[in-house]
């Protein structure tokens, strides 16, 4: 079989290292173009090996490839190997695909930013992190992924680190991705008791003696690992204040890599899961739980990367759901989907926020869509393939996991249908808002409309657009003149994740014999969920009544506010804080939490652990101040104490004797 | 005329006790180093009685271990008396104190 699997790891590391020894030799816009190559041949090499594994019989397509034996400890046995099959192959293709695209997206994004080079150095360890993920052959090596993903997490969501809230958002992030870990490492000491290995094939092997509830116990721990970077209830509150990182970085945690991570390790242990119907229910509600609460949450953001954010977090929830549902097939396949448009989606935004020179606030943009053609139509697709509209992608892969969910319980589908209306609806809005409408940024723009050069940095009073190339990175900014595109390097990745948007759903169509992707996937990862088979009609009718409740989102959001921006009723504080959960957990945490704290440490570190410690101490000084008097420094004591010593065992001696 | 053993053993108790006593009661180091050298010796002389009237041998060659560890002693001794009046005249044992606990 030919294969490139060390080339696909290892050609970002080899990135990240030259950029981190030789960026500065290589300067600005070359140290961007190297990053990007690297992940896309990195991109290139997955290709190569899909083919590869393509030419193998189905039931053979599983390749483990050893390089070096890591921990060998008595029976534990953990090597650095990478495991090549179709799930993992199909997580690195869009891995590295949409990847590329952001980090070829980056280069115009970030020009001009003093930390130039440092971000392609983070992007391409970021992006190798992942591929270890996906591709690594054990839980181990997994683990390392895993960690190497939420240390470049916390390194880009602070990037711009001189900012308070970027410093408090990337600690954040670290912090509660930390909780999850904890679960994920409890997991695979309860797999190596059970099993006696960490290596997904031998773990697999080694089901049949794990029982119900040791295999519960595992599928929940790592559930709450999956939590923690799938931004999931509870663990989800970092990912809506990652948005303090630079755009293109939004997109790659959100699109391709981390938030993925947590689904994948869900489909990873599949056979795990399928011993514990019990973790399966648990995982479905959290998912449909945390779609349906994001999305609320999601209809009264103002910022434009906010709102992004919660729909990211609630797409996850759908992805949840249809790995609750047994759907590992639906899942992976909203997962590519997702990558697709939402990539899209914050790239597109990004472009938005570089042309309204770094305003987030949705409230002061509008009408852009005259203005940002390229931008406007590729954003137009992602809405509709999010929204749940055919032919996009995101119709055929929502759908696929509701009628899984249907299978499972129809509580779950209506939840799940549910938020296909929020959706829409708050995407509508977001539309709406941004790009029709009134121009509602002109009073601050030096340039249009016969303004005069009023403010703005060093914004110099420019008639007309058209100075193409010459996009500065957020910090910088102060364009005048009307908003405009980005050079071609922004607005190609656009229009090729839009292109992948409309024409993703062939990938996994329900029509019997064109689940190109269910197939590939069921020598891995096939559920009772992806087998479902409802009568046809059953499946029309349920599709028919989502796409219905797509086009009333879309419908209401577009009536709503098409004529009006100002709606504080239907943005309740409640929402816009995401039901006071930061306060909350800072009251919790830091009132009630720090309570405990302070007593915690009075009674036990003051009184018995201090306590213990002194009570030592002073027992062994009084001990001393009594027995030291013994010591007179008189030779005759001392030879009296001898004398009479040996007096005493003599006739102890002479007693025993008689 | 012969003496018996007992005679010999009485004698090496009466020399140990002296030597005994002195060494607690004496406040002159000169004069304790000297009880212990008696007490020694009352015991070389409780092996030698021993060895003649048991007729076993070990006993007297015994008492050359003791006399060589004796001598070894009284040079090790003698020289930190020496050098103790050197430093102060008049020294008895109960002026040298400084190791109280």
């Amino acid at each position: 079989m030919i294969h490139a699997a060390p080339v696909i790891i290892l050609l970002p590391l080899v990135g990240f290292l030259v950029l981190t020894f030789g960026g500065r030799r290589l300067g600005d816009p070359s140290a961007g173009w190297l990053g990007t190559l690297a992940v896309t041949g990195s991109f290139v090499a997955s290709i190569v090996t899909f083919l590869g594994l393509r030419s193998l019989a189905p039931h053979a397509r599983s390749v483990v490839q050893t390089y070096y034996s890591w921990v060998p400890v008595g029976g534990l046995k953990v090597n650095i190997s990478a495991l090549l099959d179709p799930l993992s192959l199909a997580m690195v293709l869009f891995v590295t695909g949409v990847s590329s695209l952001i980090h070829l997206y980056s280069i115009s994004y970030m020009k001009g930013d003093p930390q130039f080079r440092k971000f392609f150095v983070y992007l391409n360890l970021f992006v190798f992190s992942m591929i270890v993920l996906v591709m690594a052959g054990n839980f181990l090596f997994t683990f390392v992924g895993w960690e190497g993903v939420g240390t470049c997490s916390y390194l880009l969501v602070g990037f711009w680190f001189d900012r308070e809230t970027a410093a408090t958002a990337a600690k954040k992030a670290f912090v509660v991705n930390r909780i999850g870990d904890f679960g994920f490492l409890l997991a695979m000491f309860l797999i190596f008791a059970h099993t006696g290995s960490l290596d997904y094939h031998g773990v697999f092997a080694h089901l049949g003696s794990v029982s119900r509830g040791t295999a519960t116990a595992i599928a929940l721990l790592l559930l709450f690992g999956a939590v923690g970077k799938s931004a999931q209830l509870p663990l989800y509150v970092w990912l809506p204040d990652a948005m303090e990182g630079p755009t293109p970085v939004s997109a790659l945690i959100h699109a391709a890599t981390m938030v993925t991570a947590g689904v994948y390790l869900m489909v990873r242990v599949n056979p795990i899961l399928a011993l514990s119907p019990n973790s399966l229910t648990v995982i479905a509600i959290l998912g449909v739980a945390t779609a349906f609460y994001a999305a609320t949450v999601a209809c009264a953001q103002n910022d434009i990367k906010r709102v992004l954010a919660y729909s990211t977090m609630s797409q996850l929830g759908y992805m949840f759901l249809g790995v609750g549902s047994a759907a590992y097939g639906a899942a992976i396949f909203h997962m590519i989907s997702h990558a697709f448009f939402k990539a899209l989606l914050f790239l597109a935004a990004g472009s938005v926020i570089h042309a309204m020179n770094d305003e987030q606030n949705m409230k002061k943009m509008g009408g852009l869509r005259k203005y940002l053609p390229i931008t406007s139509t590729t954003f137009f697709i992602a809405w509709l393939s999010i929204s749940g509209v055919p032919p996009f992608n995101g119709f055929w892969s929502k759908d696929d996991i509701l009628g899984a969910a249907y299978h499972k319980s129809p509580v779950l589908y209506v939840v799940g249908a549910a938020t296909v209306l929020l959706t829409a609806y708050y995407m509508t809005r977001q539309v709406v808002l941004v790009f029709t409408g009134q121009a509602r940024w002109v009073e601050n723009r030096p340039g249009v409309e016969g303004a005069h050069a009023a403010s703005g940095g060093h914004a110099a009073p420019v008639a007309s657009g058209g100075h193409g190339g010459s996009a500065a990175g957020e910090p910088g900014g102060g364009h005048a003149g009307p908003p405009h595109e980005g050079p071609w390097i922004m607005t190609l990745p656009l229009i090729v994740l839009a292109g992948a948007s409309v024409l993703g759903g062939l990938i996994d169509l329900p029509f019997g014999k064109v689940k190109f992707l269910d197939t590939w996937l069921s020598p891995v990862a096939s559920g009772a969920g992806d087998l479902a088979t409802e009568s046809a009609s059953l499946r029309i009718a349920l599709l028919l009544v989502t796409l219905a409740l797509a086009g009333a989102g879309i419908l209401i959001g577009s009536r709503l506010w098409g004529v009006r921006i100002d709606r504080p009723a239907l943005e309740p504080e409640l929402l816009k804080r995401s039901y006071y959960a930061d306060d909350i957990s800072s009251a919790v945490l830091t009132g009630g939490g720090g309570m405990v704290s302070r007593a915690l440490s009075v009674v036990v570190d003051n009184g018995i652990i201090d306590g213990a410690v002194n009570g030592v101490g002073h027992l062994a000084r009084a001990g001393g101040g009594v027995v030291r008097r013994a010591q007179t420094g008189y030779v005759r004591n001392y030879a009296l104490g001898i004398a009479v010593g040996t007096v005493l065992i003599l006739g102890f001696m002479l007693v025993r004797a008689s | 005329m012969t003496l018996s053993g007992n005679w010999y053993l009485a004698l090496a108790a009466v020399l140990f006790s002296i030597g005994a006593v002195g060494l607690l009661i004496r406040r002159n180091v000169l004069v304790m180093f000297m009880c212990v050298e008696l007490m020694l010796n009352a015991v070389n002389l409780t092996f030698v009685t021993f060895s003649k009237m048991l007729d076993d041998i070990n006993g007297q060659s015994l008492v050359f271990f003791v006399l060589v560890v004796a001598a070894a002693e009284v040079v090790v001794g003698l020289g930190i008396i020496v050098s103790i009046f050197r430093r102060r005249p008049n020294a008895t044992a109960d002026d040298l104190n400084m190791l109280k606990g």
